[in-house]
């Protein structure tokens, strides 16, 4: 854990100018870090677990990945604008019940317009409270910096994370039941299938993340140690 | 008794808590490199787990569900549904719980603080503690059941973190391809121990 957070430090540079664009170069910089070099799964190590739990199919991956960047985008907002005035003592609960509330406003939305998806994610709605990512991006960003950057930066690591869960989705469901998105790909071009159990199973999706995180590191030429 | 003995089994070894459910991955990763650390970690969850899960529970059937207030006896409170708040008031429980057991255990146990301290903090936003409680508010247990569930689950997560960390002490000496190093391997050996307990679902309880 605190490594982690080592590691995400150096990420967080302090905004300070007084009138700077909407979109300057350091706010966009902030939303495209987490796509690939900065990335909080397969960089910083945060939410896993939930990536590897609902990425059977890519429906599912992409309602999980919507609902974290909504939940981290305005959990950052909400605690930066607070910052100022949380003791530092019980920053964690103060922190916890403001997740809490977004988190239960996705949840009642999914169970009263996407029932069957809701039912598909089961816990891991409610586990995005104790999601890592959004933790620690409060932590390590909205603790200390002003709220539209801390805004974009929840996005940017929502988004990140999204990226990595529709990619192990993608080939999850491919290889596993054939489709995508529920479209029967080798059905339709009429190919051979033949169903690889492994990729539905939990070790599946731990073996594929464990391959992304190899292709991306030897291409951005990163190492542990 | 035997319904609990198999419960106890099957939160153990099926529906272990890391290689079905990958709750509580983040610490499980960041904190098993070495078996010593990676124990003392375990035991804290077991023990958190073990008890916030009869407390939610109780909390769960006297406070939360639809009709669970009719014990107060006032008319108008028998048909009150809060279970939309059950995400809060689990996480509230177990955070303050979390802080007053590491409050308790720095004032009474210098020795066992020494040992499980600098993990409690970390336990609070564990997700296998508050994905423990929704399991529970998902399936029908009764209080000893749930116990039972909460305990087994803490000791199912705990014996995957140190056969995991006593695999990394002995990957150090390993020739590993220079980018997979580290949380590649680490992810791909979680996969092959995950295949690996997948074997216990012929148990029949």
């Amino acid at each position: 854990m605190a490594e982690v957070a080592e590691k995400k430090s150096t990420a967080t540079a302090v905004v300070k100018e007084k009138s700077e664009p909407l979109f300057s170069k350091k706010n966009r910089r902030l939303l495209s870090d987490p796509l690939d070099t900065n990335n909080p799964v397969t960089v910083q190590v945060l939410g896993i677990c939930s990536a590897l739990a609902v990425t059977v199919t890519m429906q599912t991956s992409l309602v999980m990945a919507l609902g974290l960047t909504f939940v981290t985008a305005f959990s950052n907002l909400f605690i930066s604008m607070l910052r100022n005035t949380i003791p530092s003592r019980i920053r964690i609960i103060v922190q916890l019940a403001i997740v809490a509330l977004w988190v239960i406003l996705v949840d009642q939305f999914l169970r009263a317009y996407m029932y069957d998806v809701a039912k598909g994610l089961s816990v891991y709605v409610g586990l995005i409270i104790t999601n890592c990512i959004v933790m620690g991006r409060l932590e390590a960003y909205a603790m200390a910096n002003k709220p539209w950057p801390s805004f974009l930066d929840g996005l940017g690591n929502g988004l990140g994370y999204g990226v990595i869960l529709l990619l192990v989705g993608f080939f999850r469901e491919l290889f596993g039941s054939g489709s995508i998105f529920g479209y029967k790909v080798f059905a339709a071009t009429g190919l051979p299938f033949q169903g690889n159990g492994l990729m539905l199973l939990p070790a599946g999706a731990c073996i594929i993340v464990g391959l992304i995180i190899w292709v991306q590191r030897a291409r951005n030429g990163y190492s542990e140690e | 008794m035997e319904g609990l003995i198999s419960i106890g089994i099957r939160s153990i070894f099926i529906d272990n808590m890391i290689f079905a459910y990958f709750l509580g991955m983040c610490s499980y990763l960041a904190v098993s490199k070495n078996v010593k650390t990676a124990f003392g970690l375990g035991m804290a969850v077991v023990f958190v787990l073990g008890l916030t899960i009869p407390l939610n529970w109780l909390l769960l059937h006297y406070v939360l569900n639809p009709g669970a207030l009719s014990w107060t006896g006032i008319p108008a409170l028998a048909s009150v549904d809060l279970s939309f708040l059950s995400f809060i008031v689990f996480i509230a429980v177990i955070a303050a719980f979390v802080q007053l057991t590491e409050m308790a255990v720095e004032k009474f146990t210098p020795a066992l603080y020494g040992a499980l301290g600098i993990f409690l903090p970390l336990i609070a936003v564990n997700c296998s503690i508050l994905g423990g409680a929704l399991f529970m508010q998902g399936r029908p247990y009764n209080l000893a059941e749930a116990s039972v569930f909460g305990f087994g689950s803490g000791i199912g997560w705990l014996l995957a973190i140190v056969a995991l960390a006593a695999i990394r002490e002995k990957l150090k000496y390993s020739n590993v391809p220079k980018p997979l190093r580290g949380l590649g391997i680490t992810f791909i050996i979680v996969g092959l121990m995950s295949l690996g307990f997948l074997s216990f679902m012929g148990f029949a309880v």
